[in-house]
């Protein structure tokens, strides 16, 4: 899935708290594999075990401060996205964990305050880096990601991103970023 | 103008321009580091980039240290792709038994000072015991890197800690991480770099050193960097030092003069309370090892503890040297057979039980104390076990007696 096509509806979110660490999100045992339908099968499974099975395309999974805190496993991300996640919305994320997802294309929202809850459907602006909760109307605006995290989002991943640039590109100036 | 922090000038240094704190800049990378459980995404990944050449092939180091010797066949065919790999590539790749990635670099002076070093393993951030500036990434990040010798960063802030005073004896470096670790909290550094200083950081050796630097992570640290005073390598270098006026986001002192054995309770690294709070809990398992605890200093320190006595017969204690060097050393020295006498058993030097996968899973409701750095729920295999955090020397002494003790530390120096 592309970064910048909408999900085809409205997305769910599976709503969790704060410093899910990365071995909840894909245990250690489970990430010796190049099978992304592997590390999708054990998603989330001792945080919650019904998750895999009720997640669907496009759904969304929403956190409190810290997620992806722990191992920099890059299958973290990729379980997630697997398994049809289509983004993440959180108050604050780890750091390794932000540059994986970005670089697989998975996009991520940093929002200090929501009022969502687990079942709500929510839609997501990437372009304008905000979501919307249907139940309650309420917009959220997200952080801005720094300008190189957008150019890599918007070309779907890293390896899209430095096939159509073939290398890192920054202005000659260095760019001051909004954190 | 300011001046500036460990993170500000090595970065400076590799980037071709003056960054400071917040700058999004593109480095150069020294040298790179990937793992079994890493690499082998990294390695589909640098293909799906085209890639054929490795920017420097003599920088470009594999470990195979998660999972091995590969305890199934699916993990075997991933080390077959590491290796063919290295091989058309003429990367460095350390076979299984070398010992954990991390110790291995250092040892073979993979990583020196002022240098900048991305690892595909969080626990990267450990080079900051040498004075340089290393960042765990994940495999794409590391696939790049692969292809470029480049990446992106954000020049983190930076947070100074200080410990005050001289640690009381038998106080190890485990107990002053373990209490930096609890005071700042699983996100008390997210996104930012860490200078550590004072004078029993000073004290450390270089083992205490990278104990230290490999938790760094564990407050969200995207850099671990030990003060330089008194850091000894087998060859000549020149130290980082903050420069005056350096700009600190924050700064933390903790007075370390009167601090107990510190332990880290479940499920989370953060979760560090003295040890009498959890003295007495029933352990079945007990864990020496990894790049946070897995050197000869700290089988030394477990075997002042056990040597001439017998583990208490309901406990496994299960050691992985950090390296073969670790354990050809600990054989020379006598410290294995006292480990061994004690009813230690040894495992391959590597990453063993920490990540879970094999080589020492606990089972239901098992406890298990361990000198790792990391105890999240499932870490070691089973979401059902409960891990506690501590030195090597109250890992040994709870092994003894089956119970979570402090080690009696009169005596030992």
């Amino acid at each position: 899935m592309s970064a910048n096509s909408p999900a085809p509806r409205a997305s769910v979110a599976f709503v969790y708290g704060d410093n899910i660490d990365t071995d909840r999100i894909i245990p250690g045992k489970y990430t010796k594999t190049l099978d992304k339908r592997e590390l999708a099968a054990h998603v989330l499974e001792d945080l919650d075990p019904e998750f895999r099975h009720r997640v669907q395309a496009g759904d969304v999974v929403v956190a409190g401060e810290n997620f992806g805190c722990g191992s920099s496993r890059e299958q973290a991300p990729i379980a997630l996205q697997a398994a049809g996640v289509h983004a993440v919305i959180a108050r604050s994320f780890a750091a390794i964990f932000f540059r994986n997802a970005i670089n697989i294309g998975l996009p991520l929202l940093e929002i200090a305050d929501y009022d969502i809850v687990t079942g709500d459907a929510i839609h997501i602006d990437l372009d304008a880096a905000a979501v919307r909760n249907e139940r309650t109307g309420l917009m959220h605006a997200a952080r801005p990601l720094p300008p190189v995290m957008i150019a890599i989002l918007r070309a779907g991943g890293l390896v899209p991103y430095l096939a159509a640039h073939g290398d890192f590109v920054l202005p000659a100036a260095p760019l001051r970023a909004d954190r | 103008m300011r001046g500036r922090t460990v993170a500000e000038q090595i970065i400076s240094q590799h980037a071709s321009t003056t960054a400071q704190a917040d700058d999004v800049v593109i480095v150069r990378v020294d040298g790179a580091m990937a793992t079994d459980t890493t690499a082998p995404f990294a390695i589909e990944t640098f293909r799906e980039m085209r890639g054929v050449r490795v920017w420097d092939p003599a920088r470009m180091v594999f470990v195979i240290d998660h999972a091995a010797p590969a305890p199934t066949e699916a993990i075997a065919n991933l080390h077959v792709m590491m290796r063919t790999f290295a091989r058309e590539t003429g990367a460095v790749l350390y076979e299984i038994g070398t010992g954990i990635g991390h110790q291995v670099m250092v040892e073979r002076a993979h990583v020196r000072p002022g240098e900048l070093i991305v690892g595909a393993d969080s626990h990267t951030v450990i080079y900051g015991a040498l004075n340089a500036f290393a960042s765990g990434v994940g495999s794409t990040d590391l696939a790049a890197v692969m292809l470029t010798g480049r990446t992106w960063l954000r020049v983190p802030r930076t947070i100074r800690v200080e410990l005050i005073g001289d640690a009381p004896m038998g106080i190890s470096p485990k107990d002053l991480t373990l209490a930096i670790v609890g005071r700042l909290g699983i996100d008390g550094a997210t996104g930012r770099a860490i200078e550590f200083t004072g004078a029993a950081v000073r004290a450390l050796s270089l083992a205490g050193r990278m104990t230290m630097a490999s938790m760094a992570v564990e407050t969200g640290a995207v850099a671990g960097l030990v003060d330089p005073s008194g850091l000894e390598l087998p060859y000549a270098f020149a130290a980082t030092q903050p420069e005056p006026g350096a700009e600190y986001e924050q700064c933390i002192t903790i007075d370390v003069r009167e601090l107990a054995p510190q332990i880290a309770l479940p499920h989370s690294p953060d979760g560090v309370v003295a040890i009498d709070q959890a003295a007495g809990t029933r352990i079945d398992m007990a864990f020496i090892g990894t790049c946070t605890n897995g050197r000869l200093e700290d089988l030394r320190a477990a075997a002042a503890v056990l040597r001439g006595q017998r583990i208490a017969s309901h406990v496994r204690l299960i050691i992985a040297p950090a390296s073969r060097e670790v354990f050809a050393a600990g054989l020379r020295d006598g410290t294995i057979a006292a480990l061994t006498d004690a009813g230690a058993t040894f495992i391959t030097p590597g990453c063993g039980p920490c990540v879970g996968t094999h080589l020492g899973v606990p089972g239901n409701g098992e406890v298990v104390i361990s000198a790792a750095n990391r105890n999240f729920q499932g870490r070691m295999g089973n979401p059902r076990s409960a891990v506690y955090l501590a030195s090597p020397a109250t890992v040994a002494a709870s092994a003894l007696h089956g119970v979570i003790t402090a080690a009696d530390t009169r005596g030992v120096a």
